[in-house]
């Protein structure tokens, strides 16, 4: 895994928001690498910062957050080093996004073929309009549109052909990073399931790293190889998706969210919550910012942030692993 | 084309339910015009006169069924009766002397207002919190303010009376001969300066500022975000993304405005003796000139109408969900 050349790397990045109540950390160091053609899950409840982080690696921040420190690349050119020209024509080429609320992505008053004409367009000039539509029939024939809706106004689609037609945009100009922001979380399971299977596939056709934000646990650790938790913008624990599915040896939020997942296959379906509330962003709590909801707190986590560390075959920020060697068997 | 034929018939229906008001309601009124007449010459004149301007007037006493059927062949062939203050000038002929005057300065003074205010919206929307973001929407408001009435007197005092740069009344210099001559033209642009410019600068700012409402909350919107993501350039994310879609209420305001054009303009036509439609309008009220009223009605009534018809068209070229009737989710 590690000689393949990373697409995406996240290097102590931290973001703020300003408010009347002073600065609310929403990123808070985080440290991300994610590789050619991989899938790595992002998870994290509301206000955890999952999509402050994307917004941050698009470069999409605007009014009152802002980046203040860390650095971001992508296929090894630093996004906040490039100048607005450069950006705009950065952007999409190698890194592009898909929107949490991709409903309301596409323009009401342009057709679907005017929208990704537009997107080509304005990365090459001189595309002709022939080749431009052969590029927009062969898009909608990969998210598996008919052809006859390039000229389909975007009130005319249904919800999950709109988040299709967002997802060829997204790869129209082949990207080798495509941020998904909770692509699925408005639509019906149904078609979030026949997404998630369209995603992959297109995905393993096309290869292009996907970055999957999203707040359902056992959706990410399916389609992702690897997952990184966020708790109160800090990643604390980073494992591949194989090792989410089991309890045992994680971080204790992580132990959390796997207890609130219900086993339809079991026969006393007990589902247990986390203790207490999210974090209060302006006011983080000392220390490690899980301590007040967790069980195995310590003094030392009241006073002493824990660093993300490979413990194992993952890396987890916590007290209660640093120092021992984790047994590997689980 | 459904949606054409759809608006088309609300149009033909409306448009009847205007001229059948029109109708009924003088006749649900004590006495006629030709009474009025006669009872301006005390006494003066003979019953067989009187009988004679019923007759003229268009008054019988035939069954209101048929009355009504007549009225309607006179209103499609544009038969209004006479007016009394012009008498025996047909109402018609009134009508079509003051008409282009208005809709000519009255309607140029809007479309420029919501041209200009839509444009001066984008712009500051787009440089929001700029120099010209603090100060434009004040400033137009000051002037907004202000009864246009009275900056029509100001506008008067300052430019006509003091200075001297305009006229001071009526459409075109008396010594032109109406002509597609260029004095004759010229002077109906100076001549109309004045009223453009007071129902501009009255009206404006509603348009500015509305736009600037509308693109900001466009600004905010994921297919702006999104088209900016994308790569669009700065232009067209401002055009074609932003502006096209904070444009559709402002049309929308249009249609309401359009349909002042023809019936608000009184107190400016007033101020500046303007020929138009609300300067007769006005006169034929003091004259009780009951045809003259009843033609203008009808006018103003067709003119709302139809404005708003070609407003509904073009919503409709601007927004798809409009043209196919589907919902927007």
């Amino acid at each position: 895994m590690t000689e393949r050349k990373p697409v995406l790397e996240i290097e102590h990045l931290s973001v703020a928001y300003d408010s009347p109540r002073g600065p609310v950390q929403a990123v808070n160091d985080v440290s991300l690498a994610i590789y050619e053609e991989e899938i790595v899950g992002l998870v994290g409840e509301s206000g955890s910062g999952k999509s402050t982080m994307a917004y941050a690696i698009m470069r999409l921040l605007k009014g009152v957050a802002y980046v203040t420190g860390g650095s971001i690349k992508i296929n090894g050119k630093d996004v906040y080093g490039l100048s607005k020209q450069e950006l705009r024509a950065f952007r999409w080429a190698e890194m592009a996004m898909v929107f949490q609320s991709a409903m309301s992505a596409l323009n009401p008053v342009m057709t679907v073929e005017q929208q990704i004409a537009d997107t080509i367009r304005s990365h090459q000039k001189n595309a002709s309009s022939a080749e431009i539509r052969k590029r927009a029939e062969e898009l909608l024939d990969l998210v598996r549109i008919d052809r006859k809706h390039l000229k389909s106004y975007p009130h005319q689609l249904s919800g999950g052909m709109k988040q299709r037609v967002v997802i060829a945009i997204a790869i129209c100009l082949k990207p080798s990073l495509v941020i998904m922001d909770e692509p699925t979380t408005a639509l019906d399971v149904v078609v979030q399931r026949s997404i998630l299977d369209q995603i992959q596939e297109i995905q393993r056709e096309v290869k292009f790293a996907i970055l999957f934000i999203s707040h359902d646990f056992s959706l990410v650790s399916e389609l992702a190889s690897r997952v990184a938790i966020m708790y109160a913008g800090r990643v604390v624990e980073l494992a591949g998706s194989r090792r989410l599915r089991v309890a045992g040896e994680h971080h204790p939020y992580t132990e959390g969210l796997l207890r609130a997942i219900p086993r339809l296959t079991a026969d006393d379906v007990v589902i247990e919550g986390i203790p207490g509330n999210p974090p209060n962003l302006v006011e983080l709590p000392s220390g490690c910012a899980f301590h007040p909801r967790c069980a195995h707190a310590t003094e030392r986590c009241a006073v002493e942030e824990p660093r993300l560390q490979k413990t194992g075959q993952a890396e987890i920020a916590c007290h209660l692993f640093q120092g021992r060697e984790v047994p590997q068997h689980v | 084309m459904r949606y054409f034929f759809n608006r088309l018939g609300f149009l033909l229906i409306s448009l009847w339910a205007a001229v059948t008001l029109n109708f009924v309601l003088p006749r649900l009124m004590p006495g006629n015009p030709a009474e009025i007449m006669f009872a301006k010459f005390q006494g003066r004149m003979l019953p067989q006169e009187l009988h004679a301007l019923e007759l003229q007037f268009g008054f019988s006493n035939q069954p209101w069924p048929i009355q009504y059927f007549q009225y309607l062949g006179n209103m499609i062939t544009g038969h209004f009766g006479l007016s009394f203050t012009y008498y025996p000038v047909p109402v018609a002929t009134v009508i079509a002397t003051s008409l282009p005057w208005t809709i000519g300065a009255v309607g140029f003074a809007t479309l420029l207002s919501v041209i200009v205010g839509s444009f001066g919206g984008i712009l500051i929307a787009w440089r929001r919190g700029g120099m010209l973001d603090r100060t434009l929407p004040i400033a137009t408001m000051f002037f907004q303010a202000i009864p246009y009435n009275w900056s029509a007197f100001m506008l008067l005092f300052v430019f006509g009376f003091t200075l001297n740069w305009f006229p001071m009344y009526h459409s075109y210099g008396t010594n032109q001969t109406p002509g597609f001559n260029w004095p004759f033209l010229s002077s109906v642009l100076r001549h109309g300066v004045l009223p453009v410019a007071t129902i501009f600068i009255s009206g404006v700012s509603g348009w500015i500022i509305g736009m600037r409402n509308n693109m900001i909350n466009t600004l905010g919107e994921d297919y702006v975000v999104f088209a900016e993501a994308k790569g669009v350039s700065a232009r067209r994310l401002m055009f074609s993304y932003a502006a096209r879609n904070a444009l559709l209420p402002q049309v929308t305001g249009l249609a309401i405005a359009l349909s002042s054009i023809v019936g608000g303009s009184i107190l400016m036509e007033q101020v500046f003796s303007y020929p138009g439609i609300g300067f007769q309008l006005n006169t034929a009220v003091s004259n009780e000139d009951y045809p003259l009223i009843q033609g203008m009605f009808l006018i103003i009534a067709l003119c709302v109408l139809i404005a708003n018809f070609i407003v509904d068209m073009v919503y409709a070229r601007l927004d798809p969900r409009v043209r196919t009737g589907g919902a927007s989710s």
